[in-house]
């Protein structure tokens, strides 16, 4: 009997969540006084494996296919390992593959799935997770009533453990797929921290007044090495691209840091940020709704804020 | 060519959230009900496609798993502009019960596609699509923010983490959509009201199927400490804060 974590690489490389992913399920088969496997899909080398063993992996499944598996092929894959280990839960990100994915694989075990995990089970018998449901407005306590559970983690809510242990790293035959989905072009975001991964998010709405002024935004994100983002009216009006829109119809973001720069902070927008670790608000409006979301106030224009802030966290970072 | 699109039948995103006494269930008087944002994009791009290729594209057909307190949600899909409508007549208790009930619901009749949303703006299970995609065996494409269709080839984009891809995918297929899929949701006009009354609503009864999960209870979320106002001329003290109280940089 197991944990079987599904993990992701990009270009070969592990980020920060794949690491709490793997502290994630290392913890979660000491709970349940099981093993831990790994699956790792894509091309990654041993070296890169063998650094999950700083968070408790042990063993580590390699599948070095090609990764453009269309999410029916996934599936089979995640679940016909789950299979040959004896998986009790398999554990995915709470990112767009887990979210594709996990489902897929749930019906496959016939296990019971919740989504969006906040850390570590409440109870491991019965099985008892804890979620946010109504976009953030409420906390759920669920039980996983089935035999195998499938469940995936919402990122930045389960932190970092580390457990040193060997890594056996074992390379699974080839599979032969037959994709019902083909990709006929990839278009990848260049260079830029991404929002789904950042520590820090500086994060602009309409109270920016116009496109131009990003300048200043992207300034302010750049000292911090903060990715961007935005609310919904400034994406829609094509002042930013949609990609960057957060809350209940964009993205829902975790960061340890949020900057709400002119954004007042509607209902809507809060379901996207409000499990950020520390809210800074900037607003000219003393009554505007994101006060009594943030941690952090600023009370001003942006147009001078802004840049007096940038100006502030230079020196900081400079250290003086 | 015939598309089925999936709705759940939520509360306003505005509503304040109760609960019992007990805190054990959601008390839903004087909530507002809606269409499901992303269910409700999906519509608008299912009748924009239709309206675009009236030949290619026979029927669209609005589906939910609910309650009678659903019809009006599902007649609101119609007077978009749905054709018809199908309720299955049950209460979701989670996603793989939802995900059975739509499968039995539609293994007699004929769709070439399937748009369901990313989640369900209650329950936030981001799970049904892939599950009945899932039952049914066939393909799907998640986060999906176009569509389009040229002959029975469906291309769509999806977004992936850190950039997006041009897809391909046959019929049947069930999409999983996002942001992007459609720019505003349809509103319905005075003379889509007046038709959809005269629309079909067909209500199957529920199946076996046994939830694998349920909730326990449900709390509100921990509430925050007042906020700190900094003063805009002394934004050294705000850097200072976030590196010494709050630690984040
Ligand atoms: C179904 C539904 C889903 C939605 N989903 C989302 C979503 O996912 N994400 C989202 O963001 N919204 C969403 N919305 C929209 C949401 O309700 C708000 O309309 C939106 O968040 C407001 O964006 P904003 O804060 O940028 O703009 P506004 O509400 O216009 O606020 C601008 C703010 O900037 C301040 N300001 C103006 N000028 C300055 C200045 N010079 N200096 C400093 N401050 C200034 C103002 O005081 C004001 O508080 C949704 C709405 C619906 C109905
Ligand atoms: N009760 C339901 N009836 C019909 N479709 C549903 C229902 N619940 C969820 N769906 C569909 O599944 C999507 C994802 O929902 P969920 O998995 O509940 O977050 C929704 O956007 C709908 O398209």
């Amino acid at each position: 009997m197991s944990v079987l974590v599904y993990i992701e690489n990009r270009n070969g490389k592990f980020k920060k969540s794949t690491y709490e992913l793997v502290s994630y399920g290392s913890r979660l088969a000491e709970l349940l006084g099981v093993g831990l496997n790994i699956l790792s899909i894509g091309n990654v080398a041993d070296d890169e494996l063998k650094s999950l063993g700083k968070y408790g992996a042990s063993h580590v499944h390699r599948l070095a296919a090609d990764m453009s598996l269309d999410d029916k092929s996934f599936a089979s894959i995640i679940s016909g390992l789950a299979a040959q280990t004896s998986a009790k839960v398999v554990v995915m990100a709470h990112n767009l593959t887990g979210k594709a994915i996990a489902p897929r694989v749930a019906i496959r075990l016939k296990a019971g799935m919740v989504s969006a995990v906040n850390g570590l089970p409440v109870l491991v018998s019965p099985f008892v997770v804890n979620k946010k449901s109504f976009s953030g407005k409420s906390l759920v306590q669920i039980e996983i009533s089935s035999a195998i559970k499938v469940i995936t983690l919402s990122q930045n809510t389960a932190g970092m453990v580390e457990k040193p242990s060997n890594v056996i790293v074992e390379d699974l035959p080839a599979v032969s797929i037959y994709p019902a989905t083909r990709v006929l072009s990839t278009e990848v975001q260049s260079g830029k921290v991404l929002l789904s991964e950042a520590d820090v998010v500086v994060s602009g709405g309409r109270g920016m007044r116009s496109p131009e002024n990003w300048k200043p935004l992207e300034e302010l994100a750049e000292v911090l090495g903060a990715a961007t983002a935005c609310s919904r009216p400034v994406s829609d009006e094509g002042w930013r691209p949609h990609h960057e829109h957060v809350g209940q119809t964009g993205k829902v973001v975790a960061p340890n840091l949020y900057f709400a720069l002119g954004i007042s902070g509607a209902i809507q927008h809060l379901a996207g940020i409000s499990s950020s670790k520390v809210i800074v608000a900037v607003n000219k409006d003393p009554e505007a709704p994101i006060f009594t979301a943030a941690d952090y106030g600023v009370i001003g224009d942006l147009q001078v804020v802004l840049p007096k802030m940038t100006e502030a966290f230079k020196k900081l970072k400079s250290g003086n | 060519m015939n598309i089925l699109v999936c709705i759940s039948n939520v509360p306003d995103t505005t509503t304040r959230i109760k609960y019992t006494t007990d805190q054990k269930e959601v008390d839903y008087s004087g909530v507002q009900w809606i269409i499901n944002p992303w269910d409700e994009l999906a519509l608008t791009r299912a009748i924009e496609l239709k309206e675009a290729n009236p030949a290619l594209i026979q029927k669209i057909t609005a589906i939910t798993v609910g309650k009678a307190d659903a019809e009006p949600t599902l007649r609101k899909a119609l007077a978009c502009g749905a054709d018809d409508a199908i309720r299955v007549d049950a209460s979701g208790v989670d996603s793989f019960y939802t995900a059975s009930q739509l499968t039995n619901a539609i293994k007699d009749e004929s769709f070439d596609l399937i748009l369901c949303g990313i989640e369900s703006s209650d329950f936030n299970g981001a799970a049904v699509g892939g599950m009945l995609a899932e039952l049914l065996d066939w393909p799907s494409v998640s986060a999906v923010s176009s569509v389009n269709i040229e002959n029975e080839s469906v291309k769509v984009t999806r977004e992936i983490d850190g950039g997006k891809q041009l897809m391909e995918t046959g019929t049947p297929s069930v999409l999983i959509v996002q942001k992007g899929i459609a720019l505003n949701p349809r509103i319905p006009s005075m003379r889509g009201i007046m038709t959809a009354r005269t629309k079909q609503l067909k209500v199957v009864p529920a199946v076996e199927a046994a939830a694998q999960s349920h909730i326990l209870t449900f709390a509100a979320p921990p509430q925050k400490s007042a906020c700190k106002i900094i003063d805009a001329e002394n934004l050294d003290e705000l850097a200072r804060l976030l590196h010494t109280e709050a630690r984040v940089i």
